[in-house]
């Protein structure tokens, strides 16, 4: 059974002259976990927004499985807390939207920031917070509703290395404890092999240049210093190289710009 | 705490001293007999005035600090429920708001004689003149803060498709107080402007009492008058900030930058 299945993807803006998605094709089983990587600019937040439902496509269907898409929350690039509400009201916000608020879920919140290393920041405002903890409000938030699927964009990009490590395995004990299902966005080759089941790499026209699976019996910080794991980031980092040798445009420090 | 008023007094400290130093020459000026007393009093002999005739200049300060507080807060009432009004319904806006704009542009000096034959002499001229000059401040820029609402906040509430009620209530009103507060401000201002001309007219009030002190040629009761009226509206601005701050409980309502 298909969770979500993409046939013939493609996306033009109004009033633009170029395709951001062209004829994109993909399916996730239950529980599986994807990266979308590729160059800046290659559609991935727009895939992302027409995953979540937040735009239409101009061409091909995307389907999901029935009241999936109710199950489905987003993280976007950005923490994007009300400033004027306390960490834990920025939690508890789309319980009160939905009206689905009770004291169970109140509790599951308070439950979420103390995973999360927020126990001691319920009352603090995102202004008093630094990006680490606004990013983990955002993740608490997106989590409240318990998705099945949720779609995360970049959500890391702005955290130190150290934040960054804690927020992946974070999101690999979720995916394992919760069986939670989610599609990452994300710049860093070894961020996409570390947390996904598949990589989807799209290149700068919006085309799949390459669709695998990517399966390790374990994962932790040290998969990362395996010659199993590198193997892998050499792969992408060659398949980078090859689309740039492909595209006299743009120059190497484009590529993760 | 004690710090701060120190550095609040070394931030002010050359204000005062210039003040220091305009009443010492205008108080020489004045008693060299290089300006007639009688067009210009000394600070002293104002001083003297005001203590004097204090339990006149009070019930006149009192009678107007009335009118004003009746004009602005009945302004404040309707303002931001019209501007409400306007944002649930874009008819009633595109129906009203161009009359309020033209009304806006008339000179209240030339509707005060109209407000007398309306309201007769006294406060309740003074007030609907008070009330009329500050509407617009209010209407206007509480209509803007609920129109400029951060369209990535938006987009975030969407997620949790709420109800245009639920938007307004928990987006788009908070997201209008500072524009609000900002208004109430400019309005202040305007209101005892508006209080002022009106007792010229209607009677009362300081209005009323400068105007006395004019035909009779006591200059020095003029500027007693004029120092109550900015005592007035500095004593406003004051509350206002003062009333806000503890309403609004610490929270960040922060225009977007």
């Amino acid at each position: 059974m298909h969770s979500i299945e993409v046939d013939q993807l493609g996306k033009r803006f109004p009033g633009s002259a170029r395709d951001v998605l062209t004829d994109l094709s993909f399916a996730l089983s239950e529980g599986e976990c994807l990266s979308l990587l590729g160059p800046s600019g290659c559609g991935k937040t727009t895939l992302l927004r027409l995953l979540m439902g937040l735009d239409v496509p101009s061409a091909g269907t995307i389907r999901r499985a029935p009241g999936l898409l109710e199950a489905m929350s987003y993280v976007f690039q950005e923490p994007r807390l009300v400033p004027w509400r306390t960490c834990l009201e920025n939690v508890v916000l789309p319980l009160e939207l939905t009206g689905k608020s009770n004291a169970t879920l109140r509790e599951r919140a308070l439950d979420l920031l103390q995973q999360l290393g927020l126990a001691d920041r319920l009352a603090h405002f995102p202004g008093e917070l630094s990006g680490g903890m606004q990013m983990r409000v955002a993740l608490a938030r997106a989590l409240i509703t318990q998705p099945k699927l949720v779609l995360l964009d970049e959500p890391f990009a702005a955290l130190d290395e150290r934040s960054r490590f804690r927020m992946q395995d974070l999101l690999l004990e979720l995916k394992s404890r919760l069986n939670l299902q989610y599609v990452f966005v994300t710049h860093s080759i070894s961020e996409a092999v570390y947390l996904s089941d598949f990589i989807l790499l799209l290149d700068n026209t919006g085309r799949a240049r390459d669709w695998r699976a990517i399966a390790f019996s374990g994962r932790d910080q040290l998969l990362k210093v395996t010659p199993a794991f590198n193997e892998v980031v050499q792969t992408y980092t060659r398949l980078f190289l090859e689309m740039e040798a492909g595209n006299p445009d743009l120059n190497i420090g484009g590529v993760r710009g | 705490m004690m710090a701060g008023a120190r550095n609040l007094f070394v931030e002010k400290l050359p204000a005062w001293v210039f003040l220091a130093i305009l009443l010492s020459v205008w108080q020489g000026v004045v008693a060299q007999g290089w300006v007639a007393s009688y067009l210009l009093p000394s600070p002293l002999q104002i001083f003297d005035t005001t203590v004097e005739l204090w339990p006149d200049i009070a019930a006149a300060t009192l009678s107007t600090a009335q009118s004003i507080a009746w004009g602005l807060g009945f302004s404040i009432l309707v303002g931001v429920t019209l501007a409400l009004l306007f944002f649930a319904i874009p008819i009633a806006r595109r129906a009203i708001l161009p009359f309020c704009i033209f009304f806006q542009t008339v000179p209240i000096i030339s509707i005060a004689p109209l407000l007398v034959i309306w309201f007769g002499f006294g406060q309740p001229t003074v007030k609907a003149s008070a009330f009329i000059v500050s509407l617009f401040p209010i209407l206007a820029n509480t209509l803007t803060g609920l129109q400029e609402t951060d369209p990535h906040l938006k987009e975030l509430f969407r997620l949790y498709k709420p109800s245009p009620w639920q938007l307004i209530a928990k987006l788009q009103i908070p997201s209008a107080i500072p524009y609000m507060l900002t208004g109430i401000k400019i309005s202040a201002g305007l209101a005892v402007i508006g209080a002022i001309v009106g007792e010229f007219i209607a009677g009362g009030g300081l209005g009323s009492l400068i105007d006395a002190a004019r035909t009779q040629q006591r200059v020095d009761l003029v500027f007693s008058g004029v120092l109550m009226s900015s005592v007035l509206a500095l004593t406003l601005v004051f509350l206002i900030e003062t009333v806000s701050r503890i309403l609004l409980g610490g929270r960040p309502y922060l225009r977007k930058s």
